[in-house]
């Protein structure tokens, strides 16, 4: 029977299956971040168990790490407590730990592919909704909660129900100043912030081969703010491209043979979709979030919606209290938004290419002086490279912080936050209240988007800038 | 893991759909290495600032039924949620949608998750409206939720049911099958990445 690649995957790791039961699942590679794993390791710990594969599993520190000052001690001391436990855990159990001041450390969805451990038709899991990034590369990756980390560690395994499958399919050339952020943020505005639930999907066609690396992680990273399980992309020549000579990649005769079984990992012809969802790549804009969910978003050229118009009773009601909070008035232009902060990075898009999207555009001019600018790599091998290439020049000759690697000004667990009332436009890829600091207001915007707004102070596409003097 | 049998309490009615996970527990507490004592996290920020929030009305103060819009539980796949609804003393969430990893931890801490069609959310939500001190039974040994003349059955499968009425962890049901774990890590490709040894960019 034909098979679409999540399936292949999926199937390709199941240790057993059993009438009633859900199936138990291999899973090829664990990462572990400090917030959601020290109660695991207690739960290890109080049951005398030890980790089964320590070699399958890498850890490092994003969520808490300061991005100024790195290599002081967090002066937080409940951040700072979380960061040594994980330190202890990994150092009793035998796990490899990339720590603030690694070269390794960073965000743990940019380091996996940046090491060459994410490879196309691994299963990989991390106590972390943002793990369905690593699906670029033709995985099955997925979040899990604290239990299941547990379960993780101890068993390598964990039990799974088959996912249903859906396609998300955009053909057509991406227009100038276009990007993967905005294709994803179209497609969860069309299917809704859980209108993916027990889905994984799929994204093809035409729009979807022609984008790097980066671009894909950047689709696939958000595929759980339309509630799928995963998203995944077929691996191609651009993904071998991307892994080859990376540290953790297989090399000379492992290559080939590897390179041989990842141009199987394609959906057969014939195979079925239970739910499919098309995009025209040619009709879409700079996509930007006016709400409270990932889901409430709309092209830069439309205007803040207006409740009243809304059919549905629980979107009206969610519509409303959105805008409550984000104090904006049915009808007000997005591009006539201000905005305080602009942030640029997260596991969304803090990898090289966004920063060089955003540096071409900011390259020779000053941000509006009103306006902060945060740029935050995703990744020390991030910041390494960017810095390499000048672009950390770029961004503090515009006026903008140039920063170390973490999660930064994604969530609120770490110094970079929001005060209450404040308003950001941010590549990263949640805008729930309070996600970037009490009281704060988030517009997710790609980092081209992001640049352009730093530059005005004002939602803008870069399309708009023409008329801003350099 | 707390086994679920049946529960019966009173129910608050949370007009919202699409509530994240970040809104049941806000991020900063998320820095605890505990996993109890997550009860003054939840909420947190509604409860602060808006006094009409459901749980700051002394009628739904003592409620242990959570009956909750569309699409709960969405976002960050943060266990504390769980964790923080069950510290502040909830048993059950009702919703016509969950987020799937919300729903997966639910099953993994003891909490029920159960799903009714939104009319009868509705409907429930008018009963506790009208008479805050409802009882409201949640029976998972015979799949059905029971309120006043009213009774609605929901779907759970079979084997999370069982796992819930034994309050049974997943690791313990693995270990059965180590030796299928082992045949499995027989057969993996020699190529495949590991993490150790650390190797030079």
């Amino acid at each position: 029977m034909p098979k679409t690649l999540a399936e292949k995957v999926y199937d390709a790791h199941v240790v057993r299956s059993a009438e009633g039961e859900p199936d138990l699942l291999y899973i090829d590679l664990h990462l572990v971040h400090e917030v959601t794993s020290p109660q695991a390791f207690d739960g290890l710990r109080a049951a005398g168990r030890t980790v089964r594969r320590p070699d399958l599993t890498m850890a490092t520190e994003d969520h808490n790490v300061p991005t100024l000052d790195i290599l002081a001690p967090i002066a937080d001391p409940v951040s700072r407590a979380q960061v040594e436990a994980l330190r202890t855990n990994a150092a009793e159990f035998g796990i490899r730990l990339a720590p603030m001041g690694d070269r390794d450390q960073g965000i743990v969805h940019v380091i996996g592919p940046q090491l060459g451990l994410t490879q196309p038709g691994m299963t990989i899991v991390c106590g972390d909704s943002h793990t369905s990034t690593h699906g670029a590369f033709g995985a099955l990756a997925f979040g899990i909660g604290t239990s299941e980390v547990e379960h993780v560690l101890a068993t390598q395994t964990l039990p799974q129900y088959r996912p249903r499958q859906m396609a998300v399919t955009v053909e057509g050339r991406l227009p100038e100043g276009v990007s993967a952020k905005d294709v994803i943020l179209a497609v969860i505005a069309r299917i809704g912030t859980n209108g993916a639930a027990g889905h994984v999907i799929e994204y093809r066609g035409s729009a979807i081969e022609a984008l790097s690396m980066e671009a894909r992680m950047t689709i696939c990273n958000m595929s759980i703010e339309a509630g799928a399980r995963a998203g995944l992309i077929a691996p191609d020549q651009t993904t071998f491209d991307f892994l080859r000579g990376r540290p953790h990649a297989p090399q000379g005769a492992d290559w080939d043979a590897a390179v041989e079984h990842w141009r199987t990992l394609r959906t057969d012809e014939g195979a079925a979709f239970d739910t499919e969802v098309v995009l025209d790549a040619a009709e879409l804009t700079p996509f930007v979030t006016w709400g409270t969910n990932p889901g409430q978003g709309l092209p830069i050229g439309e205007s803040v919606p207006d409740p009243a118009a809304m059919t549905d009773e629980n979107e009206r009601r969610a519509a409303e209290q959105a805008l409550a909070y984000m104090g904006l008035t049915p009808g007000t232009p997005l591009r006539e938004i201000e905005v305080d902060t602009v942030f640029l990075g997260s596991c969304t898009n803090g990898r090289i290419e966004d920063l060089r999207t955003a540096a071409a555009l900011l390259r020779g001019k000053r941000i509006d002086a009103s306006t902060r600018m945060l740029v935050v790599p995703g990744s020390v091998g991030v910041k390494l490279q960017a810095e390499a290439e000048g672009l950390d020049r770029v961004f503090t000759e515009a006026g903008a912080e140039w920063r170390g690697a973490g999660c930064s000004m994604c969530l609120g667990m770490n110094p970079d936050q929001l005060q209450p009332g404040e308003r950001s436009a941010s590549t990263s890829n949640r805008n729930f209240q309070g996600r970037q600091g009490k009281g704060g207001r988030t517009h997710l915007v790609s980092p081209s988007v992001a640049a352009a707004t730093a530059l005005t102070g004002k939602l803008t596409a870069p399309a708009d800038l023409a008329d801003v003097a350099p | 893991m707390q086994p679920f049998t049946t529960h019966t309490g009173t129910a608050a009615p949370l007009r919202r759909s699409a509530v994240d996970t970040d809104q049941i527990i806000p991020a900063e507490y998320l820095k605890r290495i505990t996993r109890t004592g997550f009860e003054d996290g939840l909420f947190v920020a509604w409860r602060r600032n808006e006094p009409d929030f459901v749980l700051n009305q002394p009628q739904y103060a003592d409620a242990s039924i959570l009956v909750a819009g569309p699409d709960f539980g969405t976002g960050s796949s943060r266990e504390h949620a769980v964790w923080a609804l069950m510290d502040g003393g909830f048993r059950a969430v009702i919703s016509s949608r969950f987020a799937d990893i919300f729903k997966n931890n639910s099953t993994k801490a003891g909490l029920l998750t159960v799903v009714l069609p939104q009319a009868d959310v509705e409907a429930l939500w008018a009963a506790v409206e009208a008479d805050p001190a409802t009882p409201v039974t949640v029976d998972l040994q015979e799949r059905r939720v029971t309120y006043g003349d009213t009774t609605v059955a929901f779907e759970v499968d079979e084997y999370t049911r069982w796992r819930l009425l034994e309050g049974l962890d997943d690791v313990g049901l693995t270990e059965r099958h180590l030796a299928d774990v082992q045949a499995y890590e027989a057969r993996r490709s020699p190529w495949l990445p590991k993490a150790l040894p650390a190797l030079p960019a």
